[in-house]
């Protein structure tokens, strides 16, 4: 290994800047002549807007436009696209209703923008937004799955019958039910994946800026992928062409994928910036950010395992209904579709699935990816099947699960993924010994002791990464590429810049990326510099999800510096006067096989770039190779999580003993970025499970609209963890990488969720919603006991 | 934010002549609530009186068996002082339980009464021991200050000075945290005084109210099971997002049992 090389723990890099408020995020970027935007929002779930009186803003001091959904129509601006075609059961194509950057004459959401007003100052644009009047006339909304669905329902759009945006299906449907019929015992479950509220620390921002000089433009703003905003926004919103925009991703903090998708105020800023010829600024505030950022999850399920009497698993019919909110948001469509029913094989041998899944528009904020996206609700539905299917079978949870292990690879599962590797034994088999779990009920014996219920629950998940094969997923309906691109530039004196087409928004690339390259090319970690987010400076690239940056962006990196050492060969057998064929590259130096004789790569570099002694008959001056990576397949990080709980039944509280993590994400880079991407998984899906709920009112009211009644995990809900990984490398990327920032998420909810039922199991509780709050899990023994005392 | 005046007079009698002749003005303590509202734009004081500077409004005393805390009293200076934890060692513990460290160093005790939230801990201390709000004007008593949601017995421009605890013979507070906000779903607070046995609640209904039904239940003796079969009626307390009323009618059982056992060690 070379020091600070791959498998090397190297702190962060970037932390010393973002620790010490040296970070540049967009709201630090001022630009000359800046003036501010503050975006008008209804207030209303569902209105039509009858009249906006611009004159009412206008005359607030300061401020200097006031922009309008009547103003974008004028212009003929586009709708935000979705990236993503899903087509329903009988082949047609899901419905895409407009989605207007200002809303013209309806608004479908509380927080939906019809207005942006643009001052001189932040206090002016705001009272001028606060003075605009708008005549609304309101419409009854539909603010669940269930009031969507109900027969005459309101409809959130015209031309969208029945609220319904497609009735998609995966599987074998015929052999899944013959499988059901045959079954010994079949194991049902209703599920309910709670909305979520991302939350990133920083809130989105965006400047736009206008250049007459040159007729371009440039957007800063808080992006996970900031090549698929220009992409989109040149190509279907703006009309503009490519060329003649910039957008530039600064220090972005936090995303969580709320921050991948292409949203109105990015398109607006733009627009407005050449209209009214200043620099705009616009920064979401948090309860801006509540409101409008896309929000996570919101399933309904109905789903069944059926088994043989010896807990083999026959058959899974699963039945999801999935909350668009009012709009398609960039790749809402995907996540309840492809990302979620292909995961229902999970680790095991399941031989039939079928998913149908419905999704529905309500008057709520659009829902797309967050962290997992698709399959953490595919694995809640999984992992909460199996271990109900254990305790009703009277199998123990660990058992039943290695009895149905998929032991053979690859291994083609039902839902059309082919699983190239994986050992779950291993991961299951260590968290076992780390929790010891063998000691389980004498600790259970201990809490009761103390007047507590102790629970255990696991979660053995799946996840599919690095997404994807550009061909498979366009065959599936999506709309663009997923290769991943890098530019490595040998500078004259042997210093490295990396382009990226990954963008870091608290992964650690700067750090790991670099890492790759020391190991790659020999050169000192530190001479390696990484540049990211920013379309003026990186050739292309799709940005930064789905745990893929170094599955395809890191692979991609890895290509372009095979490249660099391909070309360094010929340089160096010049230089050395030898053949090419004799020549080897190791640790950073060219050498003659058989031989003392070398050459180090720096001193090749500069050979390119003053190439006095030079195959110049050969190959091209200069040092420098770029690389595009299209993955040939998924990747498949997959683990064991073992949670343990107690809970206090006085109150309802649940108090998480411990929490086992054993991953396996093929080969690490850096093992201490990846504890730290499985804490930050892990307590976001505790998070998940314990305590975040996104509630509405009927009417559409977001009342769970800030963090008084919003509940963020916080650190005294989470244990110590204690993580680990086992790996078996992924066969087909150049790293053997497979990817680690969901998988906590993914697991967590599950695990937790499994351990307090179990917990509760003595009261007779068999299961109930997440988040587990005190006042569920009170609701929940209440009813039990309601329920007993009823049957006695 | 809307735009204001900033005054910081430096003694009480400005501090007096400034709010009176202010119209839509308003005192200004540690702003914890006053300053997060006017940033949301939902209040519009036309002049904020900063009580910073006032010295009359400073300092913990111990007297007579009791204890008088002034009212710029930081929640962490109450937390911390000496002379609070030895009179009354629960109101010290339980300002140091108030909102997190950050909210403790600014957030004071008149602050936090004059505002009255229904779901604040002091409230549950000043009627959990009977104490006397010391105004500029008159003293009143905890059982009659609190008048409902956010609502006091001061009428306008009248500045809350301190407040007299009397020290009682054993006491403690208990609160269930709401899982976000973290103010208290219930919190309550138990006292065995010279005047006999008092429970407050806060954060279960419009405003701190004591719980009669336990007050009997503990006046025959202090100690847990004697709340067993002792209950609040739900009816009339708060329901939300995070607690029914039947849920809070529970739980104030049980915190009040468990404020007894923590008073009994």
């Amino acid at each position: 290994m070379a020091t600070n090389g791959i498998g090397a723990a190297v702190r962060r890099r970037e932390d010393y800047r973002f620790l010490t408020g040296g970070g540049t995020y967009t709201d630090d970027i001022d630009r000359p002549g800046q003036v501010y935007a503050a975006f008008v929002r209804s207030p209303h779930a569902h209105a039509r807007i009858k009249g906006v009186d611009k004159a009412s803003a206008l005359k607030v001091k300061g401020v200097v436009a006031v922009l309008t959904g009547a103003d974008v129509a004028a212009d003929k601006i586009g709708g935000l696209p979705c990236g993503w075609l899903i087509h329903s059961k009988d082949g047609s194509p899901m419905k895409e209703p407009p989605h207007p950057i200002l809303a013209a004459d309806r608004v479908r959401y509380v927080g939906d923008a019809l207005a942006v007003v643009i001052a001189d100052s932040l206090a002016a644009a705001k009272d001028g937004a606060q003075a605009l009047k708008v005549d609304y006339q309101p419409l009854p909304a539909v603010a669940s799955i269930a009031a969507a669905e109900r027969a005459g329902a309101q409809t959130v759009h015209d031309d969208v019958p029945g609220n319904q945006c497609y009735d998609w299906h995966l599987g074998d449907k015929a052999a899944v039910d013959a499988a059901f019929a045959k079954a010994a015992h079949v194991t049902k479950l209703d599920i309910v994946n709670n909305r979520l509220i991302p939350n990133a620390m920083e809130p989105r921002a965006a400047i736009g800026e206008f250049d007459r000089a040159t007729d371009s433009y440039t957007l800063y703003t808080t992006t996970q992928n900031p090549h698929v905003i220009r992409l989109l926004m040149c190509a279907f919103v703006l009309q503009l062409p490519e060329s003649k925009v910039r957008v530039v991703a600064p220090d972005v903090g936090g995303g969580f994928g709320s921050k991948i998708f292409h949203y109105a105020e990015e398109a607006v800023l733009t627009w407005a910036a050449k209209k009214i010829g200043k620099p705009i600024k616009w920064t979401s505030d948090r309860a801006e950010a509540f409101l409008t950022d896309a929000h996570g999850r919101d399933h309904v399920t109905k789903a069944e395992l059926a088994l043989d009497k010896s807990g083999k698993f026959l058959a899974m019919r699963v039945a999801t209904k999935a909350n668009m909110g009012a709009y398609l948001s960039t790749f809402a469509s995907s996540v309840p579709t492809y990302l979620y029913a292909t995961l229902l094989a999970g680790q095991y041998t399941t031989p039939v699935i079928y998913a149908e899944v419905k999704s529905v528009f309500t008057n709520t904020t659009p829902v797309d990816a967050y962290r997992g996206a698709g399959r953490p609700e595919a694995t809640y539905v999984v992992e909460r099947l199996v271990e109900m299917a254990a305790r009703e079978l009277k199998i123990d949870p660990a058992e039943i699960r290695r009895r149905n292990f998929i032991t053979q690879f690859p291994y083609q599962t039902p839902v059309a993924l082919a699983y190239d590797t994986g050992n779950y034994e291993a991961t299951l088999g260590e968290a076992l010994k780390v929790a010891d779990y063998a000691g389980y009920a004498k600790r259970r014996d201990a809490s009761k002791a103390k007047g507590k219920l102790r629970g255990v629950g696991f979660a053995c998940y799946i996840e599919a990464c690095g997404i994807a094969p550009s061909a498979v997923a366009g065959a599936l309906g999506a709309r663009a590429g997923l290769y991943e691109t890098a530019t490595v530039r040998f500078h004259p004196t042997g210093t490295v810049t990396v382009l990226t087409g990954s963008h870091a928004h608290g992964q650690g690339h700067e750090t790991t990326f670099a890492q790759v390259v020391a190991e790659k090319l020999g050169v000192a970690y530190e001479a390696v510099e990484i540049v990211h987010g920013d379309t003026g400076r990186i050739p292309f690239g799709m940005g930064t999800y789905g745990s893929r940056s170094l599955a395809v962006g890191g692979t991609a990196l890895a290509k372009a510096c095979d490249k660099i050492v391909a070309k360094g060969k010929k340089v160096a057998a010049h230089l050395l006067e030898a053949a090419e064929t004799d020549i080897e590259f190791k640790n950073g130096k060219f050498s003659v096989a058989g031989t003392d004789k070398g050459v180090g790569i720096g001193e090749v570099a500069f050979a390119c770039y003053v190439p006095h002694k030079f195959p110049i008959d050969k190959v091209e001056p200069g040092l420098e190779e770029s690389a595009f990576y299209d993955p040939a397949n998924f990747t498949f990080p997959a683990g064991s999580y073992i949670c343990e709980v107690e809970v206090d039944a006085d109150t309802g509280t649940v108090e998480i003993q411990s929490f086992v993590a054993c991953d396996d994400f093929g080969n690490i880079v850096n093992p201490l970025i990846v504890e730290g991407q499985v804490h930050g998984g892990l307590t976001q899906g505790i998070g998940q499970a314990l305590t975040e709920g996104c509630v509405y009112a009927a009417d559409g009211q977001l009342l769970s609209g800030s963090f008084m009644d919003y509940a963020m995990p916080r650190a005294d809900h989470v244990p110590s963890y204690k993580v680990s990984t086992k790996v078996t490398p992924c066969t087909h990327n150049a790293l053997g990488v497979k990817g680690c920032g969901e998988a906590g998420a993914i697991g967590a909810p599950a695990a937790l969720m499994n351990a307090i039922t179990d917990a509760l199991a003595p009261l007779g509780v068999r299961d109930f919603q997440m988040p587990a709050t005190p006042l569920r899990v009170w609701q929940a023994i209440q009813a039990a006991r309601g329920s007993k005392l009823a049957a006695d | 934010m809307y735009d204001f005046a900033y005054h910081k007079p430096t003694n009480l009698a400005d501090a007096a002549k400034l709010i009176g002749a202010k119209k839509d003005g308003r005192l200004l303590a540690g702003g914890q609530t006053l300053l997060p509202t006017m940033k949301q734009r939902l209040a519009q004081p036309s002049d904020l009186v900063d009580l910073a500077g006032v010295a009359e409004l400073r300092g913990i005393k111990a007297e007579g068996g009791g204890v008088t805390v002034g009212a710029m009293t930081t929640h962490y200076a109450a937390h911390t002082s000496p002379e609070l934890r030895k009179a009354i060692k629960a109101l010290a513990k339980l300002a140091g339980g108030i909102g997190d460290p950050a909210v403790r160093n600014r957030g004071t005790l008149g602050g936090s009464i004059a505002n009255a939230d229904p779901a604040a801990d002091y409230p549950a201390a000043l009627v959990g021991l009977g104490a006397t709000v010391n105004t500029n004007q008159r003293k009143i008593a905890a059982d009659d200050f609190f008048k409902g949601l956010f609502e006091t017995a001061l009428k306008p421009g009248e500045i809350v000075l301190s407040v007299s605890f009397p020290a009682p013979k054993r006491a403690a507070y208990r609160k269930f945290a709401n899982p976000a906000s973290r103010y208290a779903i219930v919190g309550v607070f138990v006292a065995e005084t010279a005047n006999g046995v008092r429970v407050a609640v806060t954060g279960a209904g419009p405003k701190v109210f004591r719980a009669t039904a336990l007050e009997q239940a503990l006046a025959k003796k202090f100690a847990p099971e004697s709340l067993a079969g002792a209950s609040v009626p739900a009816a009339g307390l708060n329901s939300d997002l995070h607690a029914s009323a039947e849920y809070r009618a529970h739980l104030i059982g049980v915190m009040a049992k468990r404020a007894v056992a923590a008073a009994l060690k």
